[in-house]
């Protein structure tokens, strides 16, 4: 039985991917910014699962707050999933410095900084799994995902960088990159159902992506192929696009 | 977004706005949204009493609170399932204290529609389980009611198809079992008298429902199958761990449905236990409690097999004493008709004092009518026929009642639409049913 992290964990992909974790009877360690709404996710993985289940305020933009969040939990994780996210209308943030900022906070630099933090750690232990979710959005720039994009493609060449350096000490670290998901972020979109995934199949992807100690997963597998495409169009072609 | 939502009898079927909520924190925003707003679960009520102008998901709220294995007490969010309960609450020997015919419905929904199992005549309706209730009313208070508090708010609640509010949690106790298993005995009936005998005969059963064939004339006229069980004990049970079920054995069902063609099917299934085993009268043996309380569950979506048209489940209940007038009258139109499934689930109610909850002393039918031309006709005669031997329509049920129908029907109507009038004064809680059963008796 490990002792696995989630951070965001309030998110629906992260409900989905701590029961999944749970129900295989692993501890779960919820973070995240509102504790109020995750206790009653603490009482519900114990009761369905049975298993030991905690909570910590967590917020990924407080920089300066990981370090102390980090030493502060009373037991050390084995495994690190960092769900949380953020995003907005491009057409919101390129008016809006604030949104902007806030997407490439949350995205990128709070990631990268946590997740640092961790794999220290992991390293210096010699084992632990890092998983972060990033996006098929940062595989290619486009103006829909303007600032969402380029975090998450920053975010998703950070855990490539940390899967290189962590590599040879033990450390694995797994790319999750969804296509679409049913989640409160994407409720108000009308998505493919067929490109489209539930949180259940993320966590469940989640789950087998960290057994079989895989370096990027896409969960529903067309997006691999989709996003294949996508990159090998030509940019004097691509830049035209409305995309 | 506007989504494409329908119940379960895939009639009517509407695009509205649908919101989801997960906390609540949340909860404050529901009633600032425009409009009528209704709550919706897991949409297994046949018609459109969880559709609405504006709809309201439960199903990402859903967390369970406490659970004691102690004294069985449990509280979750109206979103948790039935069926996410069996599934840790079973192993520890507590079982659900009512179930209706599938598993697949939230807590919520169990709450609003009052819903009823195979021992309603020993053990009562969900309501009468119920410990209390967190209720979001329309000026944006929370309150709690319950049995000895709020108890007019808790009443109309309790079958009030969400017009009192939205229901957050529930706080029930669950029953103490031994084992997963059941023992049942399955018995057959000639005829509808021999069925009807067979219910009083049984009556101290704890789970007793039928199957009866709507279609035989003459002789065999209300042919059936009386279905009776208790759950089996430890020492009837040769197993390790008598709550725990085989995965496998989960989905190995006596009356079993394959995916196609249900009607068929059931036909089929229904002949092979009457003919197949004729030299025996009755049947007796022990299987795990799935098969037993949900055996329509294994086949996901059966309800799409009726086509794109969709249908209605006509469930109605009639005073014991005209329950053999009634049911000889409305089977014979129905067989006569045509238009009915061929099987129809046929079971006995015990008393039951409530405001606005479907079940009262007598007998109840259930059978599903796919749409076509000339149905809602057809069933229009129908209620007159159930009114006329005092009986009554499952709203649950319900897709196309007419108000008249409903308000003659239902004795406490006015005592409940007063409660509904001080707690939710202008009908922000209002669904499409709603709309067709009582607005216009208001205006
Ligand atoms: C195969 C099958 C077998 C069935 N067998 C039985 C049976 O044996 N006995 C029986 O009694 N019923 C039976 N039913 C009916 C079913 O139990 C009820 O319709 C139940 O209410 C469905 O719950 P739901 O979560 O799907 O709610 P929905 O269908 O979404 O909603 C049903 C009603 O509950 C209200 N509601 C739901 N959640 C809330 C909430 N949080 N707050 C306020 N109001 C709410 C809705 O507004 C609506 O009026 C059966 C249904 C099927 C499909
Ligand atoms: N949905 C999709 O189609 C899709 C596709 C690809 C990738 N993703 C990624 O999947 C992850 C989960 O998203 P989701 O779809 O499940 O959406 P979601 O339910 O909206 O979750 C977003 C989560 O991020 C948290 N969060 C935001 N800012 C935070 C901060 N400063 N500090 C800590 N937590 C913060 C939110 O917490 P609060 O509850 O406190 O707000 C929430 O738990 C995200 O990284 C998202 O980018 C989603």
């Amino acid at each position: 039985m490990s002792n696995i992290l989630i951070l965001g964990a309030t998110s629906d992909i992260a409900v989905a991917t701590a029961r999944k974790f749970a129900a295989e009877k692993h501890d779960i360690q919820l973070a995240g910014r509102n504790i109020e709404n995750l206790l009653p996710l603490k009482t519900d993985l114990n009761v369905r699962f049975g298993v030991n289940t905690d909570v910590f305020k967590f917020d990924a933009s407080d920089f300066k707050s990981h370090k102390p969040f980090y030493s502060g939990l009373p037991k050390k994780p084995d495994v690190v999933i960092c769900v949380f996210g953020y995003m907005v209308e491009e057409e919101i943030a390129g008016d809006n410095w604030e949104e902007a900022e806030k997407m490439i906070n949350v995205n990128f630099t709070g990631a990268a900084s946590i997740l640092n933090i961790i794999a220290k750690d992991f390293e210096e232990k010699g084992n632990g799994v890092i998983v972060g979710i990033s996006s098929v959005a940062g595989e290619r720039g486009r103006q829909s995902k303007l600032f969402y994009g380029s975090a998450k493609a920053g975010f998703s060449t950070f855990l490539d960088g940390l899967r290189n350096r962590t590599a040879s000490k033990g450390v694995h670290v797994l790319s999750v990159k969804p296509g679409f998901v049913y989640t409160k972020m994407t409720s108000e979109l009308d998505l493919p159902g067929i490109l489209t995934a539930k949180p259940e199949q993320v966590g469940k992807a989640i789950y087998n992506g960290v057994q079989k100690r895989k370096n990027t997963i896409y969960v529903k597998w067309m997006w691999k192929w989709i996003m294949l495409i996508i990159k090998s169009i030509p940019e004097p072609l691509f830049k035209k696009m409305n995309l | 977004m506007k989504k494409k939502v329908t119940n379960w009898g895939n009639y009517p079927v509407i695009h509205v706005e649908e919101k989801q909520f997960s906390f609540q924190n949340e909860l404050s925003e529901i009633n600032h949204i425009k409009g009528n707003i209704i709550a919706r679960g897991l949409g297994r009520c046949y018609g459109d009493a969880s559709l609405g102008d504006n709809i309201i998901s439960t199903l990402k709220f859903d967390k369970v609170l406490s659970f004691s294995k102690e004294t069985g007490e449990i509280e979750c969010e109206s979103g948790v399932s039935l069926a996410d309960i069996l599934d840790f609450s079973v192993p520890s020997g507590w079982f659900l204290p009512v179930t209706p015919g599938t598993k697949f419905v939230t807590v919520g929904g169990a709450v609003a529609s009052d819903v009823h199992g195979k021992n309603h005549h020993v053990e009562g309706s969900f309501s009468n389980h119920v410990i209390h209730i967190k209720i979001l009313l329309s000026n944006g208070e929370i309150v709690i009611c319950g049995p000895n508090s709020n108890k007019e708010l808790f009443e109309a609640t309790c079958g009030g198809m969400g017009l009192t509010g939205l229901i957050i949690s529930v706080k029930f106790k669950l029953k103490q079992i031994e084992t997963a298993y059941i023992s049942q005995k399955q018995i057959k009936a000639n005829n509808l008298e021999e069925i009807i005998n067979l219910f009083q005969e049984h009556k101290e059963a704890t789970y007793s429902m039928a199957w009866i064939d709507c279609l035989k004339k003459g002789r065999n006229f209300g042919r059936s199958i009386l279905m009776v069980g208790e759950h089996a004990k430890k020492s009837e049970i040769k197993k390790k761990d008598p709550l725990i079920l085989p995965s496998k054995m989960k989905l190995s069902i006596p009356f079993n449905f394959p995916g196609f063609i249900l009607n068929t099917f059931s036909i089929k299934s229904f002949n092979f236990l009457y003919y197949h085993k004729n030299t025996k009268r009755t049947i007796e043996n022990i299987i795990p409690y799935e098969p037993f309380f949900y055996p329509l569950d294994s086949i996901l979506n059966w309800n799409r097999m009726y086509g794109k048209n969709g249908f209605v489940q006509y469930q109605f209940v009639l005073p014991l004493e005209n329950s053999h007038k009634g049911l000889i009258d409305i089977l014979t139109r129905i067989s006569k008709k045509g238009m009915g499934s061929f099987l129809a689930v046929l079971k006995l109610f015990g008393k039951q004092e409530s405001l606005i909850s479907f079940p009262m002393e007598g007998f109840t039918l259930a059978l599903d009518f796919p749409i076509k031309k000339g149905l809602f006709e057809f069933l229009n005669e129908l209620d007159k026929v159930v009114l006329n031997y005092g009986g009554r329509i499952y709203l649950t049920k319900d897709a196309r009642m007419n108000s008249e129908v409903f308000w003659n029907s239902y004795p406490n109507i006015n005592q409940f639409l007063s409660i509904v009038n001080k707690y939710n004064p202008e009908f922000k809680y209002s669904s499409l049913q709603s709309k067709r059963l009582i607005s216009p008796k208001l205006s």
